[in-house]
């Protein structure tokens, strides 16, 4: 009652009849799980106050495929092409990160090309992750102009990565010990012109949005997050970064040459959704620094390690002698042998922190193999993120968390 | 960086004397073999002693080790991943359970991303977390049985089901939590 004092003063002292039963009670409502504001399905049951909700409960798991179960009966290559469907919009960065656990596990370090091209690719993926994210947040807030530009962008990647890997939306570019391919020719010069192209994407949207008005008023102080409660949530990625806390695995545990780049870790002040969007664009901006640093000094070499633990032997060999179609046949159908053990290694993927927890048990399939997904930990805080806002804030905070189904429910 | 982390240990040993089971400077990073009646304490420690700092907890899951080649303690092993991001060192505390005791105290009054790891962790084998505020299936349906991680559980093994969460329970709780109700 006393918020339509507030909202209606004037009416109130006519009908106050009419607005006696009004906020008496709260009204319960299912966003989602087929809503066309939420990315994937993913059911929000909210309660609700006129258009203000007070309090909302999830419900996940309308993806859940068993990854985790059917990793334990694959061999350890063909766990890859499921690593894909984790984080679809930037699948080679799932497959980096668990081949780098594998190979870490055995202990073999894998070409010099390998790594950089693993960079390069990895990269590509977070700026098309990123598009995609702010892109698809931008229509969700009515913004519909800037999903195209920065949609077309990333179709001329995927003709890059159509060439490269054989496919364009779920690559399984990496093998345990290397990659499925080398890059082909004139893979730098198509890199390069992307790269022109993204900045050109960023520069568009970023005239379009930086002073709008609706913009901002939509994305300023709504759903905020503090540092505190974000850690306590297990933030990790831009969302962490945009509350202030610049973690990030490629600067404090680097792998792949990554302290050898020279590149900033944006960070926000508030933590609401504008920080989250501009903590993004700048990801972006050095993502694109990234891999020109990379394509400078891409050296020349193989692509896959030369331990027989883990590659597949030529074909020169493999058809010609018999040692060849041993090894070739035992890789194939007993996997790759890896000593019993147990081993936690992490990589920063678009969304955050990727880790893959794998457990041993010396055989050529994994003995237990653990996602963990960045989504997961940041979806938990969606509810205190969006109560006590308006419905239309919730939608703009869920397009800000970038929450991708396939990894959240593995 | 070692030197510390083995200090760490050794401080870790100090303090909870047997309710250390075992130590040891894995690969990735130390490992802490807890006993269960302990587990609540030395997380809480972890935590908040400053030479810890252990703010971020990365993961919470669980192995099955029935089908493990070489014997373990007991079947169940709950994992914690703890990591600083002060002092940038990482932790993996162990807890093994059996059969016969298959519950622990929950953390999520330590970090809120607990609830729903815990919950997971419920959900695939079982395990059952004492005073967690919402234990409940959370990736699996409700009508789900069984504990699909286990490694007794067939993964050919399809089930039927059918019936709506209405999610009404949950919300109770969060109307109370929110001073609704």
């Amino acid at each position: 009652m006393q918020r339509v004092n507030q909202l209606h003063p004037v009416a109130q002292d006519f009908e106050p009849e009419f607005y006696k039963d009004l906020h008496t009670d709260l009204m319960f409502l299912n966003m989602g799980p087929s809503h066309p504001a939420s990315h994937g399905t993913l059911r929000t049951f909210v309660a609700l106050d006129g258009e203000t909700i007070m309090a909302s409960v999830l419900e996940i798991g309308y993806l859940h495929r068993g990854f985790e179960k059917t990793a334990e009966h694959r061999t350890y290559d063909q766990v890859i092409p499921y690593t894909d469907r984790l984080n679809y919009v930037s699948s080679i960065m799932n497959n980096v990160g668990f081949s780098k656990t594998v190979e870490s596990l055995i202990g073999v370090t894998v070409p010099e090309r390998c790594q950089f091209l693993r960079v390069i690719v990895s990269e590509l993926m977070r700026i098309v992750d990123h598009l995609v994210c702010i892109g698809a947040n931008l229509v969700d807030i009515g913004a519909m102009t800037n999903f195209w530009y920065l949609f077309n962008k990333r179709e001329i990647l995927y003709d890059i990565l159509d060439k490269l890997t054989g496919a364009r939306l779920t690559n399984s570019f990496t093998r345990i010990g290397g990659l499925s391919r080398d890059a082909y020719e004139g893979f730098e010069k198509d890199v390069l012109h992307v790269l022109k192209e993204f900045e050109t994407a960023v520069i568009d949207v970023l005239g379009l949005i930086k002073r709008n008005k609706i913009f901002l008023n939509r994305t300023v102080d709504v759903g905020i997050i503090t540092p505190e409660n974000a850690l306590s949530y297990g933030f990790t990625g831009p969302c962490l970064r945009a509350c202030g806390i610049p973690y990030d695995v490629r600067k404090e545990k680097p792998y792949y040459h990554y302290d050898e780049f020279k590149f900033d870790i944006p960070i926000g002040e508030n933590g609401d959704t504008y920080d989250r969007i501009m903590v993004r664009f700048e990801e972006i901006t050095e993502s694109i620094s990234i891999v020109r640093q990379a394509l400078k000094i891409l050296p020349k070499g193989p692509v896959n390690s030369d331990d027989k633990r883990v590659s597949l032997p030529p074909k020169s060999e493999s058809y010609v002698n018999i040692e060849g179609l041993i090894n070739h046949f035992k890789h194939i159908y007993e996997g790759v042998k890896v000593e019993p053990g147990e081993f936690y290694d992490c990589t920063e993927a678009a969304n955050g922190e990727l880790g893959f927890y794998i457990v041993s048990d010396g055989s050529g399939s994994p003995y237990r193999v653990r996602c963990r997904p960045p989504c997961f930990t940041i979806f938990s805080a969606y509810p205190d993120m969006i109560e006590g806002s308006l419905i239309a804030d919730a939608v703009a905070t869920l397009g800000s968390i970038n929450i991708i189904a396939g990894e959240l429910e593995r | 960086m070692t030197d510390a982390l083995i200090e760490r240990l050794d401080q870790l040993k100090e303090e909870f004397g047997d309710a250390i089971l075992e130590t040891e400077m894995a690969r990735d990073m130390p490992v802490i073999v807890c006993s269960r009646e302990k587990s609540f304490a030395l997380l809480r420690f972890m935590k908040e002693d400053p030479a810890f700092d252990c703010n971020l907890l990365t993961d919470v899951t669980a192995v099955d080790y029935m089908k493990y080649p070489v014997k373990q303690r007991q079947r169940f092993a709950v994992v914690y991943l703890l990591h600083s991001l002060e002092h940038g060192h990482r932790f993996r505390v162990k807890v093994y359970l059996g059969m016969a005791q298959l519950n622990i105290d929950t953390v999520s009054s330590l970090w809120k991303t607990a609830n729903w790891l815990e919950r997971e962790v419920f959900d695939m084998y079982g395990i059952v977390f004492n005073d967690h505020p919402n234990l409940k299936r959370i990736l699996n349906h409700i009508e789900f049985e069984g504990h699909p991680l286990r490694k007794n559980y067939p993964i050919e093994r399809r089930q039927v089901l059918t019936i709506n969460d209405s999610l009404m329970d949950e919300m109770e709780k969060r109307l109370v939590e929110k001073g609704l109700k």
